[in-house]
């Protein structure tokens, strides 16, 4: 029921914005963002854009793995 | 954004070799409280990976699972005399004190599938007459709900609301002592809107450690090296969803939450009362609830169908596969229980997934 997926921002018409979902677009509701441009991408749950995905955190926990590893040895 | 790497086998089973070197020799349970994790755990075998001193169970985190009876029954006769009801597709086939939206609408109830509120308002006749929605979910869902109730209906258009709270139910639980267990792995999309703050009082009350995770099988693993870790440094809440979870959340969806729900005690389907763990329409929107608007009395009702063991599933207490009806009396096609009807409930999940959850 709390399924989000993410999907790239490619339009913004008002409230609402079109997501690019690996080659699917949908119109999704934007009100619930503070801000967004487009590119950014969206993490969105029965409709709705709930967050804007940050990149560098994504990559900073993908090294956290790294960092556990270098602990160990 | 390139997200492949959470899915990477390899960086899975090297997370996995860590987990083992790091596992003490006691025995460690920790619970999620949501449907997509246990779809993860489950599809991509995650069970199967861990130290077996190291155990993963679900919690109450389907939330048609804990919709009781007494909001599902209205919603019935509200479909069947007064408006077109629409709802999720998780909702429509779960059974009340007697049977389920999906049954109701075979025998002529006006009942509508939805993805999104939104597509509710779309969808909207006025002259097929009044329409309702059965709005159900936890803290990820209900701002929705607020979203579109701030910025417009359609005319006749009004609300079941069975909105349910994480934080508080986990609390709740913890304190009557009806889950036991060692570290909570908190879900990711309800933290996106409620952020790191609510899940604090674990840690300061129970001492318990707490993880918010994402939803890729790398994401659960690491959140479960954490709970290890802190097992033996010392409890915290610690944040592996960053890329979508905020310390603070999203602000503009909870002040919209805020201005339309007030929170109040709810019955969960199975487990009973939890205090201040569900949502209600402030006083100035209750002309939007249904239940009012159409004089639909409501008995309290939140027990489970008979011979059903979903009230022991859903606080973790009973791998489904234990369950006497699991696969024989009780299947997708025809389910028994709530946990059988949801693509969240963890009965349904084991059963299309090898019938072990791993």
């Amino acid at each position: 029921m709390c399924l989000a997926i993410p999907g790239r921002l490619e339009e913004i018409q008002d409230r609402n914005g079109i997501v690019d979902f690996g080659g699917v677009r949908r119109t999704v509701d934007l009100s619930l963002l503070e801000k967004c441009k487009v590119g950014d991408y969206v993490i969105v749950h029965a409709g709705f854009a709930i967050q804007i995905l940050d990149e560098k955190d994504a990559l900073e926990t993908l090294d956290l793995l790294r960092q556990l590893e270098a602990t160990m040895d | 954004m390139d997200l492949s790497p959470f899915q990477s086998r390899e960086l899975v089973e090297r997370a996995a070799a860590l987990l083992r070197r790091i596992s003490p020799k006691e025995e460690l349970r920790f619970m999620h409280v949501c449907g997509t994790h246990e779809n993860t755990v489950a599809r991509f075998g995650i069970r199967s990976l861990l130290p077996s001193q190291i155990k993963v169970v679900a919690g109450p985190g389907c939330p048609v699972c804990v919709t009781c009876p007494s909001e599902i029954d209205p919603a019935i006769e509200i479909a069947r005399k007064h408006a077109t009801v629409f709802t999720y597709g998780d909702m429509f086939g779960v059974p009340g004190s007697s049977m389920s939206l999906r049954e109701a609408r075979a025998e002529g109830a006006k009942v509508k599938v939805v993805y999104s509120v939104s597509d509710a308002i779309k969808m909207v006749n006025p002259v097929a007459g009044p329409s309702t929605f059965f709005s159900i979910g936890f803290e990820t869902t209900a701002p929705l709900t607020a979203s579109v109730i701030w910025s417009g209906l359609p005319k006749d258009f009004t609300f079941i609301v069975s909105h349910r709270l994480i934080p508080p139910a986990l609390v709740a639980l913890l304190d009557s002592g009806r889950i036991e267990i060692d570290g909570v792995i908190c879900p990711g999309h309800v933290s996106t809107i409620v952020g790191t703050h609510p899940y604090e009082v674990l840690v300061k009350e129970f001492g318990i450690p707490v993880v918010i995770s994402g939803f890729e099988p790398l994401d659960l693993v690491l959140s479960i090296i954490e709970l290890v870790k802190q097992h033996k440094a010392g409890a915290r809440v610690f944040n592996e969803y960053s890329r979508c979870v905020k310390p603070e959340g999203n602000t503009r969806a909870r002040q919209l939450m805020d201005e339309v729900f007030e929170v109040c005690d709810m019955d969960w389907r199975g487990i009973g009362s939890l205090p201040s763990s569900g949502l209600r329409l402030r006083e100035e929107f209750s002309d939007l609830d249904a239940l009012k608007e159409f004089r639909v009395r409501t008995r309290r009702d939140s027990n489970m169908p008979r011979g059903c063991k979903c009230s022991q599933v859903l606080l973790g207490s009973l791998p489904p596969a234990e369950c006497p009806l699991f696969a024989s009396r009780c299947t997708p096609d025809s389910p028994v229980g709530p946990c059988m009807v949801s693509s969240e409930g963890t009965c349904r999940i084991w059963f299309l997934h090898g019938g072990r959850g791993s």
